[in-house]
């Protein structure tokens, strides 16, 4: 019996700022029944479910109750992380490797526009004892590792902006995102400033949205009538979650989970990879993930290739070719997810417009967002 | 800056140990450790705190250290009882999660013996060797009590408007079980009589205690049937395990004690559409575990279980759904002593959630806790005669729809 698992079919739906006429489970419903159709597989044959989902953000205690029905996963193996989706796929991952499963479904979704107040929601996320009662709004957690990283790497506002105007502008050519923009890193500066030095544009928002993914073992997948896409590796990694006593200003959660990914699918020099959708969740994180990943040795290496057109769409280490979430929109635990989806249609060649003409390995990579430290990694393969 | 940054370098590389794609698919896995704290109703310690001691108490009892553990998995239940929103990620350095992988599952109620099948694949899918299982609850920070973490539990269109809680909707349950098979609820009240008794040899237990049938039914019905001693209490506490691949748990110990199988099955959230006299999903579940344990006749090749009993006809409820007594008969076996500590089929021997208390997720840890005990002989007053070779625990939750099961033998699995 082989160990490897591919992923045979997706299914998601067009990111919106809001989604007033529909629920979470009708946006889920949606991208089931694309994700079967994609997959060629009938919701009765699907093994095991897995949802990626947080009670609060739901705004429903023992949130996993309300999980199966959309998914036709009624009396059937089903479980929630509270994770990011990336964790989804490395959990079905090794469902299937231990053979208990030959084919499962990982779905996540944001109905963020039903937060009222997000922000007020994320400081229940912060220690209770030691943070809360000091009264920050925790997006000043970014703004404050991001004062660090600018100060320890030299990097400068001129350097984030630029990953906005990249991002935004990339989405133009994504019919799923939400915020796609023609913006000139001029006019990232001239927005306001959230905390200093972070500001108001370098921040993605939220959006609402729902992806499913069927993954299979080589048996299954062999019988798939889409073009396989391999998981090659799967790690995911916490650092410390307390604020006192993590490594600021570096992604070791992203450099830890990379390494575990990088053994799985036996690479060695990150440069093989072909294309990256990383969490750029706040601007500065896309250059301190791609220096975590290990494809630039320091933030400057990685804005210079920037600069050289090297990240761009059209250039040799395409990152964020989707639009990350700054020009997609920040999806929750869907985050993750839709980063894959950019990478199943890349590898699968069927990107449209923005299609590579070299996709054949590809690297998601999420962040849970502050103040967690929570990362994962995901390498996709087309051989 | 620089000192600073000194302090924090560390080694970074991963244990990982697995040797290729093709050779260790469903690797044996054995539970060579467990350990647990005191269950309260108020720690004084933090979260992280209870998430540490009863992480300690099992590393120690493998014998093992922090750094020889591959991969961390939690398990805990709603957010809103510790009032922390991503509750997984402030507790994952309490619970050894620093620089390691980490995944935090939830299935309500079930989730802390679904933890042990979260982490069971882990090392059966080759990836890692070692995991270490934390289940932590703190109920007591929701003020003034945790059932009102309850209310947003319900369908907020359709059954929040009616304002149910949760003794409400289990009274329902109950009652359908007992008018079904027309149960009485003398029988139903030995259940908390059993269990409490049984608690009070469990040095970790918050409500022991030597009770009759008529005290148990003349306690306040809180929502009939369901009356106060027929309901496990609200609990602080964590227990935690850790499990290896068969290699290393042939080097750090004699006695491994194998998971043989594991189960886990959803049913749909519209819990009124179900006939709630017999838990399907917890049958589908359990025979999910007794397939891949290659066993046929439940009742004949199971010496011990540890049925999930918040309330004390759930005890009765799942040993049904669990094959290991006829739909309805539960409560006849019960009274025959069947279910005693000496009995043929030793039952919640631990004294369960009635009794030990019920901490949510880190209740259905401590259950898969006292097999490991049971089946090494370390159960001290607790101990069930006739050397056990295999138990079976199983949690549930939700809104009555979740069924979690693991089989754990002293016999290796084939």
């Amino acid at each position: 019996m082989s160990d490897r698992v591919a992923i045979i079919g997706i299914g998601y739906t067009s990111l919106q700022p809001t989604t007033p006429l529909r629920s979470f489970k009708e946006l889920t419903f949606e991208s089931a029944q694309k994700a079967y159709a994609d997959a060629a597989i009938r919701f009765d044959e699907i093994d095991s479910f897995v949802t990626c989902a947080e009670d609060f953000n739901e705004g429903i205690s023992i949130f996993d109750e309300y999980t199966p029905d959309q998914l036709g996963a009624v009396q059937k193996p089903m479980h929630t992380l509270t994770q990011d989706g990336l964790h989804g796929i490395a959990d079905a991952l090794m469902q299937i490797r231990s053979g208990i499963a030959e084919t499962v479904v990982v779905e996540a979704h944001s109905k963020a526009s039903n937060l009222l107040t997000p922000d007020w929601l994320l400081d229940y996320a912060t220690d209770p004892i030691y943070n809360r009662p000091l009264g920050f709004n925790p997006h000043a957690l970014a703004a404050l590792e991001m004062n660090l990283f600018l100060n320890q790497t030299g990097m400068s506002a001129d350097d984030c902006a630029a990953i906005v105007a990249k991002n935004r502008a990339n989405a133009l050519a994504n019919p799923v995102a939400a915020y796609p923009l023609a913006i000139t890193s001029t006019n990232v500066k001239s927005s306001p400033y959230f905390a200093y030095p972070l500001r108001e544009a370098e921040m993605a928002r939220h959006a609402d949205g729902a992806v499913v993914v069927v993954l299979a073992n080589e048996n299954k997948a062999s019988k798939s009538r889409a073009k396989t896409v391999w998981v090659l590796g799967a790690g995911s990694a916490n650092d410390s979650a307390t604020l006192e006593s993590r490594e600021w200003g570096k992604a070791l959660y992203a450099e830890i989970a990379a390494k575990h990914a990088y053994k799985q699918a036996a690479i060695e020099d990150p440069r093989q990879i072909d294309l990256f959708e990383i969490d750029d969740t706040y601007a500065y994180k896309e250059l301190q993930h791609l220096v975590a990943l290990g494809v630039y040795k320091e933030p400057r290496e990685a804005a210079q290739a920037l600069q050289s057109g090297e990240t761009q769409a059209s250039g040799k280490t395409p990152v964020n070719v989707s639009g990350g979430s700054l020009g997609m929109g920040f999806v929750l635990e869907a985050a993750g997810l839709y980063r894959v989806v950019e990478l199943v249609l890349q590898l699968r060649g069927q990107a449209g417009p923005r299609q590579l003409a070299r996709a054949k390995i590809g690297l998601a990579q999420s962040w849970r967002g502050v103040p967690t430290t929570s990362g994962a990694v995901v390498i996709l393969g087309s051989e | 800056m620089k000192l600073e940054r000194e302090r924090c370098h560390y080694s970074i590389t991963p244990t990982l140990h697995y040797s290729s794609f093709s050779t260790n698919m469903a690797r044996k896995v054995a539970v060579i450790g467990a350990g647990m704290t005191k269950f309260m109703r108020r720690a004084l310690e933090t979260p992280k705190e209870l998430a540490w001691l009863a992480a300690k108490a099992a590393l120690d009892s493998a014998g093992m250290k922090l750094n020889q553990i591959d991969s961390v998995v939690l398990g805990t239940a709603p957010e809103a009882f510790d009032g922390l929103h991503m509750k997984g990620e402030y507790l994952s350095d309490g619970c050894g999660a620093w620089n390691k992988p980490f995944l935090r599952c939830y299935v309500g109620g079930g989730t802390g013996v679904y933890a042990l099948a979260q982490a069971w694949f882990h090392v059966a899918s080759g990836l890692y060797d070692t995991a270490l299982v934390v289940c932590e609850e703190k109920m007591s920070t929701c003020q003034p009590h945790p059932q009102a973490a309850f209310l947003t539990i319900f369908d907020p269109i359709t059954e929040q408007p009616l304002k149910p809680n949760l003794l409400w909707i289990f009274a329902l349950e109950q009652n359908r079980y007992m008018e079904t098979y027309g149960i009485t609820i003398e029988e139903i009240a030995r259940v908390s009589v059993k269990n409490k008794r049984n608690a009070l040899d469990h040095p970790a237990a918050q409500l022991g205690a030597e009770l009759t049938v008529q005290q148990v039914l003349a306690s306040e019905i809180m929502a009939w049937p369901v009356h106060r001693l027929m309901v496990s209490p609200t609990s602080d506490g964590a227990a935690a395990i850790v499990i290896a691949a068969e290699e290393v748990a042939r080097r750090v110990t004699s006695k491994p004690v194998w998971i043989q199988g594991v189960g886990w099955c959803l049913d749909t959230a519209y819990w009124t559409n179900r006939d709630l006299a017999y838990p399907e999903y917890v049958e589908k579940a359990a025979w999910m575990a007794y397939r891949m344990a290659g066993i046929k006749e439940p009742r004949k090749e199971i010496n011990i279980a540890e049925p999930y009993d918040p309330f004390a006809y759930k005890e009765l409820h799942h040993l049904e759904g669990l094959q290991l007594a006829p739909k309805g008969q539960a409560p006849k076996l019960l009274a025959d002593g069947v279910f005693d500590r000496d009995g043929d089929l030793p039952t919640t021997p631990s004294g369960g959630l009635l009794g030990v208390g019920n901490p949510i997720a880190a209740a259905g840890m401590m259950k898969l806790c006292e097999l490991f005990w049971q089946l090494r002989s370390e159960a001290g007053a607790r101990q069930v005669p006739g050397k056990p070779e295999r138990g079976v625990a199983q949690a549930w939750g939700d809104l009555m729809q979740v069924g979690t099961v693991v089989v754990l033998g002293t016999k290796r699995p084939e």
